[in-house]
């Protein structure tokens, strides 16, 4: 097959597209800000590879502690009970709601892990170069852009619960340290989703068409 | 204006933009992306509903979300009053956390809104410029419009409502209907490409 002649894009035009307004500026001489919305241009997003590994080996480590700690703790006449996030999953469970526990299974537990999991084979996969599966690999970071915030889930329901079960002698709950620890990860990982910069998927297309 | 180039946001290719009608959306021909769109409703109708958001943005904070009963005694649950619940109970990292993706960026982004949308308003009737305010006001809403997450705290609740059903008797109250609203006027109005307001302001 003969090579396809590379896509026109901004980058090989000599401009750059501004991220906030989409406005074209000459890459020479440097512009600095955009013209139009005065925001800060980057060829490409400053050092994303590092940063996003960066974000994302510190969610990973706090991860294990917003599962380890508990994330809600019950005081009731006779007994405290320390929840963690599976012991809620497993409590939805046993109670009969399963389409609950599979619910906040997939969102506090399923989705973080398969977000780290993504994001560390994108980072790899362009830091090698890769230029195979580029748009699948593109679907791929939307769907991870787009499921995180969904995880603040358990946070919510914790903070909502501490706020009106508050029976002194017959049944209080408090947030537990795991909750924060489990927000902290949910919003290092949406830093880490930002500061990827998905055209560096792209960047490499002229070895691409050669397959 | 009509043929004006851009440059994909997500994979950086060049295309020739054209004016689209109402409700349509140009996507990226090499890698899907969204890259620009023509909302349905005009700056005015779309100001109707962000006021509308405000307001029940209002109600959904000023009343309790859901009222328990255990033995008699009644307790009820706003949502600043859970905010501050867990600031007093030393748990400062989730209560700044829960505040600002609940109520400081819903809200910031619903005032942030009225004010450009405005703009876009007064321009298209009287041929305004743009303040100067205008361009970082935009810039900070693209910034932080991710952080707020009004939707998932919407699901939250009624995850709260179920786990709580099981060991009491729980009423919903007005601020459950009102986020329940909220959500759905949300999801239209974040539907709104902001990158339109550069179109619709152009002098
Ligand atoms: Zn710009
Ligand atoms: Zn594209």
């Amino acid at each position: 097959m003969s090579p396809r002649p590379p896509v026109a894009t901004a980058n090989r035009a000599g401009l750059i597209g501004c991220e906030h307004c989409g406005a074209l500026s000459p890459l020479h001489p440097d512009p600095i800000v955009c013209p139009r919305c005065g925001a800060t241009l980057h060829r490409r997003k400053p050092d994303s590879l590092n940063r996003t590994f960066a974000l994302l080996v510190a969610a990973m480590i706090l991860y294990l502690p917003a599962n380890l700690l508990p994330v809600m703790v019950t005081t009731s006449l006779f007994r405290k009970t320390h929840d963690t996030i599976i012991s809620g999953v497993v409590y939805f469970w046993n109670t009969g709601s399963m389409g609950l526990a599979v619910l906040i299974f997939s969102f506090s537990i399923l989705i973080p892990m398969l977000k780290m999991g993504a994001l560390g084979f994108l980072v790899i996969s362009v830091r090698h170069g890769s230029a195979r599966t580029r748009r699948q690999r593109m679907v791929l970071f939307r769907i991870v852009e787009f499921v995180g915030r969904w995880s603040m889930l358990d946070v919510f329901v914790v903070a909502l619960m501490a706020g009106l079960v508050r029976f002194h002698s017959l049944a209080m709950v408090e947030a537990g340290p795991g909750a924060a620890a489990f927000g902290a990860v949910v919003v290092l990982t949406m830093l880490a989703s930002f500061s990827f910069d998905s055209r560096l998927i792209w960047d490499n297309d002229e070895k691409c068409d050669e397959r | 204006m009509s043929e004006e180039l851009g440059a994909c946001s997500e994979c950086d290719a060049l295309y020739r933009k054209r004016r689209l009608n109402r409700g349509e959306v140009a996507r990226c021909p090499r890698c899907g992306a969204k890259l620009y769109a023509r909302a349905r409703l005009d700056p005015g109708q779309m100001l109707g509903l962000v006021t509308g958001a405000l307001l029940t943005f209002i109600i959904a904070n000023a009343y309790p979300i859901v009222i328990m009963q255990v033995q008699g005694v009644s307790n009820s649950a706003t949502l600043s009053g859970s905010i501050l619940t867990l600031w007093s109970e030393e748990r400062r990292l989730m209560a700044v956390l829960v505040f600002a993706t609940t109520q400081l960026f819903p809200l910031l982004d619903l005032v942030a809104m009225t004010a450009l949308l405005s703009v876009a308003v007064r321009a298209r009737r009287k041929g305004r410029r743009r303040p100067a305010w205008f361009a970082p006001l935009l810039r900070f809403l693209q910034s932080m419009r991710p952080w707020g997450m009004t939707e998932v705290f919407m699901l939250g609740v009624l995850v709260a409502l179920v786990k709580l059903s099981n060991m009491a008797h729980v009423l919903p109250g007005v601020a459950l209907w009102a986020f329940g609203a909220l959500t759905i006027l949300l999801a239209s109005i974040l539907a709104f490409d902001l990158r339109s307001l550069w179109d619709e302001t152009e002098p």
